[in-house]
């Protein structure tokens, strides 16, 4: 036990004295987590509108409150000339205006419909689509309200709602997949450099020869990049909940227990990989590669299973990266327990278990 | 007494080259046992069979009485190694390391900290510093410090000095005489000639073969002819004109002379002189020289 501890501890001051390995384990999730929140968005945020309200009654003024109060305007006049608005929009002073035509609650009580004009600056067109659309979901909002209390069929235009994720959020398809990115890159590559690393720089061989059990080398070298491994976890998901505003909506024990479990699977994976090989580069480039390249392929982070050629699809099931992601999905967003997730459970351990015999079996004594 | 390493006919095949080819010799208890011969000669796959790294393809070992194959783990608690390359943990301090290896082999270095002391002693300034940091004698003697602090039975040196300066080579060999008073056997080798009287007994081994196992004394009371150093301006022309001339029995450089041994038992100096310089060899120097084990070598790979 002494042994083992010893060991353990050796590996910490491994991986704690390299700068590199440690701006590699503690700096990549984060600067995932940041250039997948911010950079790579189409998230629009505190975008700064007009809005000139001719009509000036309940209806606009309703609309209104319910535009500034979204995160993703920012009102900055409300009452503005034609000639005004254009000048504004030249200077790049304001993205969009939204303009009510007089009598807007009489034409929408009485009509049944009524019209709201809205300008969007178009030099940016990701930006306009995005903008008018977010004010379009307001607009339908508020139509929805009405339908509600009144039985007068206002016009209502067909909706495209996201299911769980009402505000266009960017933040629940990527964080689920940047863990399993994370994880499979920290544990997989790390475990596999360094047990690769004691057999290029002959530290092996004494290892080998010593009363400590081969077998027991490998444990330890694994436990360090556990822990490490869920303090990756913790941190990617305190810059969820307090940097994207994305909450955790489900058990997060259990999350933490499936993270635990496809981390061994990635350290499994790292040992087997390491087994196999004899030299750092190569380990690294196996562990790239051969786990990462598939893990964004086929774990449906990146591009839909649904829409693969149905062999792929297939393959797809063998990547754990999968699994895991559909897990941390249903947990964290959807806020499922286990009852809804024990089957992908069920077969992220089969496929762990399966890596494990073959790890250890493959697994030598000896130099060869 | 028992033999502290009895190989057998052993036999390493690494797929179509015969590293290690039918080789038998044994080690006494308490002897310090050299492998000399040049890189490539199989004494690293020796090294690594007999401290269970690698499974011999044929014949046997023992180590303290121990089987390579069968009783592997009851040898690695038992022996210590130290492989070619310098092996510990770069990262780690002097003392981190020599805890990390002491509480590997469930021991400390203060139960045995008398075997390490003499050579603890000068690596104590730097305990703090990492191992990296050192300078090759330093890390050699570290590496020695953690291979000893188990007090192991038999010692496994696989070329120990290459790559140290020469100060630090003859330190760690007064030190391997100190451990040998410790009754601890040690099994050394290395590619320096010149480091092979320093052992009790050697092993001349060349292409997987031994070509002699014997003390280093004997080795070179078995050489049969005196031997000369000559020494000329042109070595070149001198090495090519000895190679021709039909009173020489042998002749090869050896440093910055050339050794030769004659045909006649009486060798007319002043007649291979004057046989030289009518060659056009200028500035010969021509005198009796002691044999080395590295003349037997080359004798020994000649036969």
């Amino acid at each position: 036990m002494k042994q083992f501890l010893v060991f353990i501890k050796k590996e910490f001051a491994h991986v704690l004295r390299d700068r590199k390995t440690l701006l590699i384990l503690f700096g990549m999730p984060v600067v995932q987590i940041l250039i997948f929140g911010f950079a790579l968005t189409n998230e629009v945020k505190n975008s700064r509108i007009v809005v000139m309200d001719q009509a000036n009654d309940a209806a606009s003024k309703e609309i209104i409150t319910k535009i500034g109060a979204s995160r993703y305007f920012d009102i900055v006049r409300t009452v503005m000339s034609h000639q005004q608005m254009e000048d504004a929009f030249k200077r790049g002073d304001i993205r969009m205006a939204v303009i009510f035509p007089a009598g807007f609650n009489n034409d929408l009580l009485h009509q049944n419909a009524a019209q709201i004009q809205v300008i969007a600056d178009a030099s940016d067109p990701n930006n306009a689509t995005t903008l008018t659309s977010y004010v379009g979901s307001i607009i339908q909002d508020y139509q929805a309200q009405l339908s509600k209390t009144s039985k007068v069929p206002y016009r209502i235009q067909p909706e495209i709602r996201m299911l769980y994720n009402p505000q266009l959020k960017g933040a629940p398809n990527f964080v689920p997949g940047v863990m399993a990115l994370v994880l499979m890159l920290v544990c997989v590559m790390m475990t596999a450099v360094s047990i690769v690393k004691e057999k290029e720089t002959g530290t092996m061989e004494i290892l080998l020869v010593s009363p400590f059990r081969p077998i027991l080398v490998i444990i330890s070298k694994a436990i360090p990049y556990l822990l490490l491994s869920l303090i990756n976890v913790a941190s990617i998901l305190l810059l969820s909940v307090f940097v994207l505003d994305l909450p955790v909506n489900g058990n997060i024990l259990l999350l933490f227990a499936e993270s635990t479990l496809f981390i061994i699977t990635c350290l499994t994976v790292g040992i087997f990989i390491s087994v196999k090989t004899n030299s750092q580069q190569v380990a690294m480039l196996i562990s790239l590669m051969g786990m990462l390249l598939p893990t964004i392929l086929f774990s449906g982070f990146m591009f839909p299973i649904e829409n693969m050629p149905v062999p792929l699809q297939w393959f797809s099931n063998i990547i754990p990266a999968k699994w895991y992601y559909i897990i941390v999905k249903d947990i964290m967003i959807k806020g499922l327990g286990f009852n809804a997730i024990w089957k992908e459970t069920l077969i992220l351990s089969g496929i762990t278990v399966a890596l494990l015999i073959v790890s250890l079996k493959s697994f030598k004594i000896r130099l060869s | 007494m028992e033999a502290a390493v009895i190989v057998k006919d052993l036999t390493k095949v690494y797929g179509e080259t015969t590293a290690v080819d039918a080789v038998s010799f044994s080690v006494n208890q308490g002897e310090i046992f050299g492998l000399i011969g040049p890189d490539g000669a199989g004494k690293t796959s020796i090294f690594r069979v007999l401290t269970t790294l690698l499974l011999p393809d044929g014949g046997s070992a023992t180590v303290d009485g121990f089987d390579v194959v069968e009783d592997y783990s009851q040898i690695r608690s038992r022996v210590g190694y130290m492989p070619g390359k310098f092996s510990l943990y770069q990262d780690l301090s002097v003392e981190e390391n020599l805890n990390f290896f002491a509480t590997l082999f469930n021991t400390t270095i203060k139960e045995n900290y008398h075997l390490i002391k003499d050579i603890y002693v000068q690596l104590e300034p730097f305990k703090t510093r990492r191992a990296g940091k050192l300078s090759g004698g330093m890390k050699q003697k570290l590496a020695l410090c953690c291979a000893l602090i188990h007090k192991p039975t038999v010692l496994f040196l696989d070329e120990p000095t290459t790559g140290v300066d020469p100060v630090s080579r003859k330190e760690f060999w007064e030190m391997l005489k100190q451990l040998k008073a410790q009754n601890i056997t040690i099994v050394v080798s290395t590619p320096y000639m010149d480091e092979a009287n320093l052992c009790d007994r050697i092993a001349l081994i060349q292409g997987g073969k031994i070509l002699s196992v014997n003390t280093p004394g004997n080795i070179i009371k078995a050489y049969p002819n005196q031997l000369y150093a000559i020494k000329a301006d042109n070595m070149h022309a001198l090495l090519k004109i000895l190679n021709g001339y039909d009173e020489v029995l042998a002749s090869y450089a050896f440093g910055e002379f050339a050794h030769a041994s004659f045909k006649n038992k009486t060798v007319d100096l002043e007649g291979v002189k004057s046989y030289l310089t009518k060659k056009e060899l200028t500035g010969i120097e021509l005198k009796k020289t002691g044999t080395t084990i590295e003349d037997s070598f080359i004798k020994l790979l000649k036969d």
